[in-house]
């Protein structure tokens, strides 16, 4: 890796760093769900632009076609099909658990920092050879897929398919 | 290369972001949403470690993440539309029948 794609790495992760963890913030603080969702997917967008420098393009597809494209236009459509109103928004105000929710919220984070190091620095050792890390194409996961975890992979469409009755079943009114 | 720790460190915020969402929000959409970012947040640390050992069985595990997050958002959406259609509320300060 040449010294301009290193800083361009550092660049971009930079950038999307604080564009993910803004959105983030202002996902959980907005009033009005609708500007929640579209900020839900602009940390999304961002997510998968890191999926991208991190080697992964198959995920960073996905991540943008499954979870920005359809979970979150499901998320949008539920939003307005149940056309609030302010009001419905409902009381806010209880500043003691908000106190506490962000006391507790950031000791929560710095255990996570701290587990982070601990656990970073107990295999500090080991080599690793960048070169001998063949960049994951979508060649290698489709063969893990398919081979490896073929088992877990029908299971997985087994389980969209309860889903999707499930969410027939509860959401129409008579069947 | 940007270290492991970075992007770890990074997923870690995003997901406290999420707990907090959960624990501060009333909304039962945002609070939804907010374990969708958790979910992210999850992902994003499987894939760090998976460029830093080189393997791809953890691109694997986010695909099916990702599985299993749709299907929770299919469903967890058809119960919201049917609690609001029975309380027309979605504060979950009002679903309190089953509090003990």
């Amino acid at each position: 890796m040449t010294e301009t794609d290193e800083n361009m790495e550092y660049l971009i992760f930079s950038i999307m760093a604080i564009v993910a963890t803004v959105c983030a913030i202002l996902v959980i603080s907005h009033r009005n769900p609708v500007v929640s969702a579209l900020f839900l997917i602009a940390t999304m967008v961002s997510l998968a632009i890191l999926f991208l420098a991190l080697n992964a393009p198959f995920l960073a597809a996905i991540q943008i076609i499954v979870y920005a494209g359809a979970i979150m236009v499901l998320f949008l459509f539920v939003i307005m099909l149940l056309n609030l109103r302010k009001d419905e928004f409902g009381p806010e105000r209880r500043k003691a658990q908000r106190f506490f929710a962000v006391l507790f919220g950031f000791l929560f984070l710095i255990l996570l920092a701290t587990a982070i190091d601990v656990g970073l620095s107990s295999f500090g050792q080991r080599e690793v050879a960048a070169e001998s890390l063949s960049p994951a194409g979508v060649e290698n996961l489709a063969q893990v897929l398919f081979t490896e975890f073929l088992f877990p992979f029908e299971l997985a469409s087994v389980l969209l398919l309860i889903a999707i009755v499930g969410a027939i079943v509860m959401a129409k009114r008579k069947l | 290369m940007v270290p492991l720790s970075s992007y770890l460190i990074l997923s870690a915020v995003l997901f406290t972001i999420g707990v907090l969402g959960v624990l501060v929000r009333r909304n039962i959409l945002i609070m939804f949403m907010s374990i969708e970012l958790m979910l992210n947040a999850v992902n994003l640390a499987l894939v760090a470690f998976s460029r830093e050992f080189g393997a791809v069985d953890a691109q694997v595990f986010v695909f099916l993440v990702m599985t299993v997050a749709a299907a929770e958002a299919a469903v967890g959406l058809a119960i919201i539309i049917c609690l609001f259609r029975n309380r027309k509320s979605v504060n979950v300060d009002d679903l309190n029948l089953m509090k003990w």
